[in-house]
């Protein structure tokens, strides 16, 4: 019998959130962002995500974004692979987000596009809309904005993840003063996504193996709710016993790796060209 | 007192012992998973505790890794007392971790980190090992427990049998005298189950302290010096030696390690006391 709509969304979810996370390992490959010392790529990645952040301009965050895919080239990172990896959550999260900015009515400008007029301007309680809805180029400018940001700041996440080793990653957070509880859990939680990822894939088959007709929406919507909860209740109780199992093994509370972190000249010229990159653009956005 | 008497004292002293000991999980004080428990674990011996799912042999192993507390009665390792206070203690607990070591039953809780070499690392590196000795343990552990190719793979890529042996091996490294082993032989082929076996009769040759929690009666069979059989209402139901305890069907059946199996012979359905173990 075929998985009903909400069984197969899920599962298909599951597949695909298994695929990107954990298909590839990139790290230990011979390209550029492998080679440098883990903490000076940190700073770098924390100085390029802060440029973003701050960056006002279309063309600077368009920049940043072809940086990062030629961080990707140089680094050996199969470019469909990357590129399909950030732009295959984007549309779905923050298109939806940003889709709104687009229209007159969220921000208003000058209308490029106009979709709908209708007979007098539009109230709605304490709302006042305008009599059209029209696509805006300032509401176009705030969506492709957000759109790069969001892009931008996922490449080079993705980026820092695929090159460096991942205790490597935590020790040198770690040493960069980042709170051990929050290497902790992004620790956790990296580790035990696959784990999680399979319980919910055996909950939908089990689930599919018992069924012989398909299920009303209404209780698929119930299912999902209960298998929801039970998947908290079981990662409450694995985390308890991960952390057990920790304490027996004489888990400190600081992560610790065997190979020793090396800052070379190339990790200094990295993190200069990152700040002056960073520095030119908040001097720019002050001059202009 | 000199230190070769002091020496003597030591190898007298009982590796573990609990003093009408028990022990309820928080918020479920009126079902308390242990109760009333009298159990002493000696130097070198090989100790079985035997008993049906859910009986509190696993919540008895993490009491005696210090994992947990007692809820009354008393708890001594290496003749001390363990309390929240000694636990919290740097040296103490760093001492006695090194001491003892947990292979827990489901190994995807106790392997946590992103490759084979980092979990065999784990142990040594938090006992603060200098890397160069630490990567001579994991290149000898992963020969001695021919665990060489999956040094660089994910532990949730392996099977089964081999996470088990990875979860081992992340003890093996600092090479602790007193091993506590949960369910060591649970949801594996038969022939991993005979490589653990193999292991634990390995380490009682070599003077290794173990306490095993299990319900395959093979386990007592080949290994186990004496016996503990926790009941199904979490107190300690017989101990004795592995013979006086396996040969004692009665025991055995009370505490839902055999059972009775029905099957047709000579035209009748006929039921009897069964094991498996033999």
């Amino acid at each position: 019998m075929a998985m009903d709509f909400v069984g197969k969304t899920l599962l298909d979810t599951t597949r695909a959130i298994e695929q990107s996370v954990f298909q590839l390992d990139l790290s230990s490959e011979d390209g550029f962002l492998q080679g440098l010392d883990p903490r000076a790529k940190v700073i770098c990645f924390l100085l390029l995500l802060l440029l973003t952040a701050f960056s006002k301009g279309l063309w600077m965050m368009f920049s940043t974004y072809l940086l990062t895919v030629a961080l990707a080239m140089a680094s050996r990172i199969p470019l469909g692979f990357f590129i399909k990896r950030v732009w295959l959550f984007i549309p779905l999260f923050t298109g939806l987000i940003a889709l709104p900015a687009l229209f007159n009515i969220v921000t208003p400008g000058d209308s490029i596009w106009t979709l709908v007029v209708f007979n007098s301007p539009i109230s709605f309680g304490p709302f006042e809309f305008p009599a059209y809805l029209a696509i805006t180029q300032q509401g176009l400018t705030t969506a492709a904005m957000l759109i790069l940001r969001v892009a931008v700041s996922v490449s080079l996440a993705i980026l820092l993840v695929l090159t460096t080793r991942w205790m490597d990653l935590l020790r040198a957070l770690s040493i960069l003063k980042v709170p051990q509880v929050v290497i902790l859990v992004t620790a956790m939680t990296y580790r035990y996504i696959h784990l999680f990822l399979r319980n919910l894939e055996n909950m939908l088959l089990a689930r599919k193996s018992r069924q012989f007709a398909p299920s009303a929406m209404k209780d698929q919507h119930g299912w999902i709710s209960s298998r929801l909860g039970a998947l908290v209740a079981k990662s409450y109780h694995l985390s308890t016993e991960v952390h057990l199992a920790m304490v027996s093994r004489g888990w400190s509370g600081t992560p610790k790796g065997l190979e020793q972190f090396h800052f070379k000249a190339k990790d200094a010229v990295s993190v200069a060209v990152a700040f002056i990159l960073f520095s030119s653009e908040i001097l720019f956005d002050k001059i202009y | 007192m000199s230190l070769s008497e002091s020496a003597i004292m030591d190898v007298q002293i009982p590796v573990f012992e609990f003093e009408k000991l028990s022990f309820a999980y928080p918020g479920q004080e009126s079902e308390p998973a242990l109760v009333g428990l009298d159990l002493e674990v000696g130097r070198g011996q090989c100790v079985c505790i035997l008993g049906a799912n859910g009986s509190g042999k696993s919540t008895l192993l993490k009491l005696l890794d210090g994992l947990y507390l007692p809820s009354s009665g008393t708890f001594k390792a290496f003749g001390q007392e363990i309390t929240a206070r000694l636990m919290e203690d740097k040296q103490f607990n760093s001492h006695f971790r090194k001491r003892v070591g947990f292979v827990f039953q489901d190994p995807d809780v106790q392997l946590f980190l992103p490759t084979v070499r980092d979990e065999i690392a784990f142990a040594p590196l938090q006992a603060g090992f200098l890397d160069k000795d630490v990567i001579e343990m994991v290149e000898s552990t992963a020969s001695d427990l021919g665990l060489e190719r999956l040094l660089d793979r994910p532990p949730y890529r392996l099977s089964t049998g081999e996470k088990k042996k990875v979860a081992i091996a992340s003890v093996v490294t600092l090479d602790p005298e007193v091993w506590l082993m949960d369910e060591p032989t649970a949801s594996l082929d038969p022939q991993t189950q005979s490589w653990i076996i193999d292991f634990i009769i390995g380490l009682k040759e070599k003077g290794r302290t173990l306490v095993i929690a299990t319900h395959d009666l093979e386990i007592p069979y080949v290994a186990a010096d004496l016996c503990y059989v926790i009941g199904q209402d979490h107190r300690l139901l017989a101990s004795g030696s592995a013979r006086q305890v396996l040969e004692d069907q009665g025991l055995l059946l009370e505490a839902n390690l055999i059972h009775k199996h029905r099957h047709l012979h000579n035209g009748l359905i006929h039921s009897h006391r069964h094991d498996h173990w033999r």
